[in-house]
């Protein structure tokens, strides 16, 4: 019986961790009107860095998971204003550039990291779990969950109570209209896409103890974002939370009960969404 | 006779005469797949170059033709059911992925063919026992059309260079048709084309389906010419060079796609003989050419000879690239 | 019969009520002039007469035949074309093929993926004739992106006539023209066949005021004010929306 609820709880453990990928892939999606095919890169890449942060120079987790975020925001402001910048107007092309960095970035870390996964050791502090009610919890998974809770809760505050999120709703709402009322719509842009960048490559080392690093993660998370925002609405935090959980669930529980059509299973909602509410449970109507 | 009509008789006489002059079996194979691959960017360039909609799940339409095909053979059917069956199934999953795609236009169109290209690799990964997982299917062997074997390689290519030949003869009358200026009005205009009283999601649908046709051909092919097929054919690098093939010949002409595939499976062939790193080849090209060349190789390096020609000259105003056709304002301009 | 008739249409952006219960007739071969000040409402008006936009509520027939229902295209097959204040056409094609595609948009020939659409001698005659008719027979193999604008104007106005429609709607025919290119579009109007409903938006009074037998005055979604033209001429509210601001 005690299976269901340790699928449940690594159920809503992987909807934080998609949460985590698709908050900024929402959020760039909103703001810049272009899905990032970058995103599930930046996510194996930030687990590759913080990674060899832990195994080859033995720094501890979290400091590992730090420079994953930095380096990740760094290389996301490089794509962001040498490569995007250069292409602004022509949305395909933008599309076009993040999905050949994709590749790129998938062979470099090939090139690096060589085909065999990396597994990273649950950091010492939270090993182990508790006991109660019968189940057990363990410290990592719940961990997992209230970083997520807790980044959610800032990226909230982050739009709703400050002056730059305020701007950047403005510029998911009518990028026109921002622009006209004086918002450097360009600067946002940069700063959204590092802040998502840095979101997704944290989230990849914080995965990296639960899923391992390896070859093929990017392209098994990008397609996730992409569901879970298809699901939540273009631009909607809310959207994002809510549909990495419905995901996470669906990718669990359908591993279990179905193995054969998990990926299937995965897919399910998005076309319901798509014939009975395009533009997304959160999102709003195109004008 | 016209220069156009030398080229194109001295291009059939080249395609015909390759196991002539193209050195030993391995080579001859190569141009195979060239064409193979060719009708699979022509299928894309349809819906790239003429209706505008950027599809990147065409790898999963290419692949359930393929599995089909493996599947029925292994079953123990015989090839013209089971390439029947690989018509039929493909086609209706081309109509399926279309009817879903269709929900958006521009980005989001590309969104969801991306997502639904990854559930076409997901299953052939995934349900091992119809696909038999990361092992693949191998076929038994090839047809033998009116009892002529296709197992030599020069064989193998005179039958895909006749279908070949047979595509890129309808893909011209298709684009060429009233339905074809109806299509490209819809790239060009979609809101204009419905005050005009066109069906603009109709004439799409059916655009798609069109292109999963050439797709369905193409992945029939293929199958026949690996004799094997496995979930890397389905994965999303698959799509992204069928797209990369289109644009960087020069999405919507017909030439352009064809031009793509001779380059890219060159340049994929001649590469992964000499270093391992395809893929950072393949996304570096992708970056190159959407910056510096977004209207493809053809029409660009005819711009670049022309403006070094007339250095004097005024530049000509040249038309807008065309793979920002399909970049339209609003990610999800809603389908009536 | 009524050629076109509008009953209390209503249409909110969000708070924003751009047409508030508007109620048109226009009867069969009539000229009918629709002005008002920017952002009254007019050429929202006509999108949701040509089905581009949906009302919230109220109706919108065509010679009796109910169209609220009715997706755009259905409308213009059922004879209703329109033209647009921002030129929205073909910039690639050439004169001929953006009329030849306004043409095709009422053939059943526009599905046939078989024929070659240059050989379809009618219908490219056809679409000859609709631009000799407005002076740029002369420009049929001409790049529309290499004509000048008041050009572009008329290959508007030869799409929407090419489609023969029972009513016609032009939406500021003679924005940003010289003085010239606007007796040309003047005449071209003039010389339109009374079996053709005209309904014109324009901005501008003094233009087109010779043009049509009925004014409708629109103002904040409303119309203010109707009447033949020495009607709408005398009526004070008009001298106050228009000279009153």
């Amino acid at each position: 019986m005690s299976i269901w609820a340790v699928l449940a709880i690594n159920s809503i453990t992987f909807g934080g961790l998609l949460f985590l990928l698709s908050a900024g892939f929402s959020l760039i999606f909103g703001l810049m009107r272009i899905p990032n095919l970058t995103h599930g890169s930046m996510f194996m890449l930030g687990g590759y860095v913080g990674a060899s942060m832990i195994v080859t120079y033995h720094l501890p987790f979290w400091l590992a998971a730090l420079i994953a975020a930095l380096a990740m925001a760094v290389f996301g402001g490089l794509i962001e204003r040498f490569l995007l910048r250069r292409l602004s107007g022509s949305i395909l092309a933008q599309v076009l550039v993040t999905l050949g960095i994709s590749f790129i970035v998938a062979d470099f870390c090939l090139m690096v990291w060589s085909g065999d996964p990396i597994s990273v050791e649950t950091p010492s502090a939270l090993a182990g779990g508790t006991r109660a009610l019968g189940l057990f919890f363990p410290t990592y998974r719940i961990a997992i969950i209230l970083i997520a809770v807790v980044i959610a809760a800032m990226l909230w505050a982050l739009l709703e109570r400050t002056r730059l999120g305020a701007m950047i709703r403005a510029g998911v709402d009518d990028p026109e209209m921002a622009r006209v009322v004086g918002i450097r719509v360009s600067q946002l842009f940069t700063i959204v896409f590092c802040l998502g960048a840095a979101l997704a490559g944290f989230g990849g080392l914080m995965g990296a103890p639960i899923l391992s690093v390896y070859p093929g993660l990017d392209t098994d998370m990008l397609p996730l974002a992409l569901v879970v925002v298809i699901l939540g609405g273009v631009g909607s935090l809310l959207g994002s939370l809510i549909g990495s959980i419905v995901i996470g669930f669906l990718y669990n529980f359908g591993l279990v009960m179905v193995p054969e059509l998990a990926y299937f299973v995965l897919f399910l909602p998005m076309v319901l969404v798509l014939v009975l509410r395009p533009q997304g449970l959160f999102g709003r109507q195109a004008p | 006779m016209t220069a156009p009509r030398v080229a194109l008789a001295a291009a059939l006489v080249a395609l015909v005469t390759v196991p002539l002059w193209v050195p030993g079996d391995y080579y001859i194979s190569v141009c195979s797949q060239i064409l193979i691959y060719a009708v699979f960017a022509l299928g894309i360039d349809v819906l790239i170059g003429y209706a505008g909609l950027v599809s990147l799940g065409h790898a999963g339409l290419f692949g359930l033709a393929s599995y089909t095909v493996a599947v029925c053979l292994a079953a123990g059917v015989g090839h013209v059911a089971a390439i029947a069956a690989a018509l039929v199934v493909t086609l209706a999953g081309t109509a399926v992925f279309a009817g879903l795609s269709l929900r958006a236009t521009g980005i989001g169109f590309i969104m969801i063919t991306l997502a639904l290209g990854q559930i076409m690799w997901g299953l052939a990964y995934r349900w091992v026992s119809i696909t038999g997982g990361d092992n693949g299917i191998t076929v038994p062997g090839r047809p033998a059309p009116f009892g002529l074997r296709l197992d030599a390689p020069s064989h193998f290519y005179y039958a895909t260079l006749a279908v070949f030949l047979l595509t890129v003869v309808a893909t011209w009358v298709f684009v060429h048709s009233p339905f074809g200026a109806s299509l490209k009005g819809t790239r060009d205009q979609p809101r204009r084309m419905t005050a005009l009283g066109y069906h603009v999601w109709l004439i799409r649908f059916y655009a798609c389906m069109f292109s999963g046709l050439l797709t369905t051909i193409a992945g029939i092919l293929f199958v026949y010419y690996a004799e094997f097929i496995s979930p890397p054919t389905v994965q999303l690098t698959s799509s992204a060079e069928g797209v990369l093939m289109a644009i960087s010949g020069g999405s919507g002409t017909l030439l352009g796609p064809i031009v793509g595939s001779i380059l890219v499976e060159i340049v994929k062939n001649v590469a992964s003989a000499y270093i391992a790193r395809w893929n950072m080849m393949l996304g570096a090209i992708f970056v190159a050419i959407v910056i510096f060349m977004p209207e493809g190789l053809v029409p660009g390096t005819t711009r670049l000879v022309r403006r070094a020609l007339k250095l004097r000259g005024p530049i000509p105003a040249g038309a807008p690239a065309p793979t920002t056709a399909a970049a339209e304002p609003a990610p999800g301009e809603p389908a009536p | 019969m009524t050629a076109l008739s509008i009953r209390k249409l209503e249409k909110s952006f969000g708070g924003l009520r751009v047409t508030r219960g508007v109620d048109l007739a226009i009867q069969p071969g009539e000229r009918r002039l629709i002005i008002g000040p920017n952002g009254a409402g007019k050429t929202t008006l006509f999108n949701l007469v040509t089905g581009e936009l949906r009302p919230d509520t109220g109706s919108v027939a065509l010679f009796d035949q109910e169209l609220t229902r009715l997706p755009a295209r259905r409308r213009a097959h059922l004879g209703l074309s329109r033209t647009y204040q921002i030129i929205t056409l073909f910039p690639k094609d050439t004169l001929l093929r953006n009329v030849t595609l306004s043409l095709l948009g009422l053939s059943p020939l526009r599905w046939n993926p078989l024929l070659r659409l240059e050989r379809q001698r009618h219908l490219i005659e056809q679409a000859e004739h609709a631009l000799a008719r407005v002076g740029l027979g002369h420009l049929a193999h001409r790049p529309l992106a290499e004509t000048s604008y008041g050009e572009r104007r008329r290959v508007e106005i030869a799409m929407a006539l090419a489609q023969n429609p029972r009513v016609l709607l032009l939406d500021e025919p003679f924005a940003g023209l010289s003085v010239d290119e606007r007796r040309d579009v003047k005449t071209l109007l003039f010389g339109i066949p009374r079996d053709v409903t005209i309904v014109m938006i324009e901005h501008d009074m003094d233009v087109a005021l010779d043009f049509a037998e009925r004014i409708s005055v629109m103002h904040f979604g409303e119309v203010v004010v109707e009447g033949t033209r020495a009607e709408v001429v005398a009526d004070p509210r008009t001298k106050e929306i228009y000279f009153g601001e």
